[in-house]
């Protein structure tokens, strides 16, 4: 198969997922359990280095920007920057660049592993289809958990370039000058646009991920070769992709 | 432990397969070429062959895990390659390495059909469970997870999970390979009175000899992808065909091995 026609194949592949599983969603509520445990696990589990990194994210922003701002006299904008930046690009693509690797990579090694070890035959002759079982509670939970990890990445990045704007001799702005800069030239719509982001990237991980994971062949070398390829998959659609929806969000 | 088998699990009618003019290709390769096989409800109906010979991927077919290339599969009147058909019939597969899910217990293994199938409460989904695992010996494994259990437990595991799905056809894939002769003989005798208190029609894959001429009803030789004898175990214990007894009665010569004459060939 030459390489335009397995990308052809790959997404109608894809979409035949998102299909199969979206025929399942009523039986969502009665999978309310495994609902609550794939949310801990994508959520609950990557707030930690979603805090960590979102505030040094946001720290460094403060720092570049306060040190090139600072030669054309426009250190009170920090705050604005800093604010759009996280709210609008680095909040959204930086927690779906770490869910891939942290989440989409587990799933996509549960799932091939599973593939491998024929679990996913015994679910089929057990006519529980994996659509239902292992994609549907997955889908769900990381639409909910997307924005609320965006949400906490832009906090922490906001405060991150809040202290280092305070403390930092060569900026010396303080927190209430860069809150207000930040309130001043920010709209919700900013942040619902993040959001959005958020929202899209996580599902694109997930489907990308369970899809490739449900599709191993071969041994357990498979099983490592597929988690490669579904996060290179899934960071190379997340910028890309990047672009498309920002496009589309800041024309609409 | 025939004496555990006091009451069946199972309810319902058991169905025949019938296998038409079955053809499969993987790319290039040919793997089974014109299997016509007729499975009576009911019957142990044992499938042998060499390693490689395309049995499992004959029973592949039967379960409705692979699609043929030409040709048909029918349970009962049902064709075994539609999805739907498993809303119609309980089929229940015992895979190779018992295909237990890892990350459920022993127990959790077992309920997850009548769960997710929603067949009762609670309480009586664990009175299932518990009387599938006391049919097999396993009450004392019901809280252990699967990479706790020995390759011998893991296929009562994967037996008692398929009776659990109260089969009306049960499939067996190799259910004696990797086991002590001990455990072989154990399962053989699961085998064998299961169908006789259910009735349930049974494939069984194997290429271990004792298991097929023990059980089976009748067996089929699967050869290269092809059917090389077929017929009762009384027809296989001294066959005529030279390749079907020298595979069920290897001599072994260590004067002339057989890898000798094998590399030998490849030269």
């Amino acid at each position: 198969m030459n390489l335009p026609t397995a990308i052809l194949s790959h997404i109608g592949g894809t979409l035949l997922l998102l299909v199969r599983t979206l025929k399942y969603l009523p039986t969502l509520p009665r999978q309310f359990p495994r609902f609550m445990e794939h949310c801990y696990l994508i959520g609950y589990t990557s707030l930690p280095i979603v805090t960590i990194l979102s505030f040094f994210i946001g720290s460094v922003l403060a720092l570049q920007s306060g040190y090139s701002m600072e030669n054309f006299g426009a250190k009170q904008f920090i705050g604005t920057l800093v604010g759009l930046t996280m709210a609008r690009e680095l909040g959204p693509v930086m927690v779906a660049i770490l869910i891939t690797g942290r989440v989409g990579s587990a799933v996509t090694a549960e799932l091939a592993s599973m593939k491998v070890y024929q679990e996913i035959d015994a679910l089929v002759t057990m006519n529980i289809p994996p659509e239902r079982m292992l994609v549907l509670p997955r889908l769900a939970a990381v639409l909910v958990m997307m924005p609320v990890l965006a949400i906490i990445a832009n906090l922490c990045g906001w405060y991150g370039g809040a202290l280092v704007c305070q403390y930092t001799h060569f900026i010396s702005v303080d927190s209430e000058a860069y809150f207000s800069a930040l309130k001043l030239y920010m709209k919700p719509r900013d942040i619902v646009d993040g959001l959005i982001k958020a929202e899209f990237f996580g599902f694109v991980i997930m489907l990308v991920c369970c899809y490739i994971g449900l599709n191993t062949r071969g041994g357990p070398r498979e099983i490592g070769a597929s988690v490669t390829k579904a996060v290179v998959t899934s960071l190379i659609l997340i910028l890309v992709l990047d672009y498309f929806v920002t496009k589309a969000l800041l024309f609409t | 432990m025939n004496s555990a088998f006091t009451a069946s699990p199972f309810v319902g009618k058991t169905f025949g397969v019938t296998v038409s003019r079955l053809h499969k290709s993987f790319g290039r390769a040919t793997v089974l070429t014109d299997i016509n096989l007729d499975v009576k409800p009911g019957e142990i109906f044992c499938i042998m062959g060499p390693s490689g010979s395309g049995k499992s991927v004959l029973l592949k077919h039967i379960a409705g895990l692979e699609t043929a290339t030409s040709g048909e599969v029918r349970i009962g009147e049902f064709d075994a390659a539609d999805p739907e058909t498993r809303n119609k019939i309980h089929l229940a597969l015992v895979f190779q390495a018992g295909a237990l899910f890892s990350s459920l217990s022993v127990y959790d293994n077992l309920a997850l059909y009548p769960r997710e199938h929603r067949q009762g409460n609670e309480a009586g989904i664990r009175e299932r469970v518990m009387h599938a695992l006391s049919i097999l010996s396993l009450e004392k494994a019901v809280h252990k997870f699967p990479s706790d259990l020995s390759g011998g437990m893991k296929k009562r595991v994967a037996i008692a999970r398929a009776l659990v799905m109260e089969p009306q056809l049960l499939l067996y894939d190799e259910p004696t390979s990797e086991l002590d002769p001990v455990m072989s003989a154990t399962l053989t005798e699961i085998i064998a009175t299961l169908r006789e208190q259910t009735a349930v029609t049974s494939i069984v894959v194997t290429h271990d000899r004792d298991l097929a001429f023990n059980i089976a009803d009748r067996l089929a030789f699967v050869m290269d992808g092809r059917i090389r004898g077929l017929g009762l175990p009384a027809d296989f214990k001294s066959p005529a065909d030279p390749v079907i007894a020298n595979f069920l009665n290897p001599v072994i010569d260590l004067k002339n091995p057989r890898f000798k004459q094998l590399e030998n060939h490849h030269e």
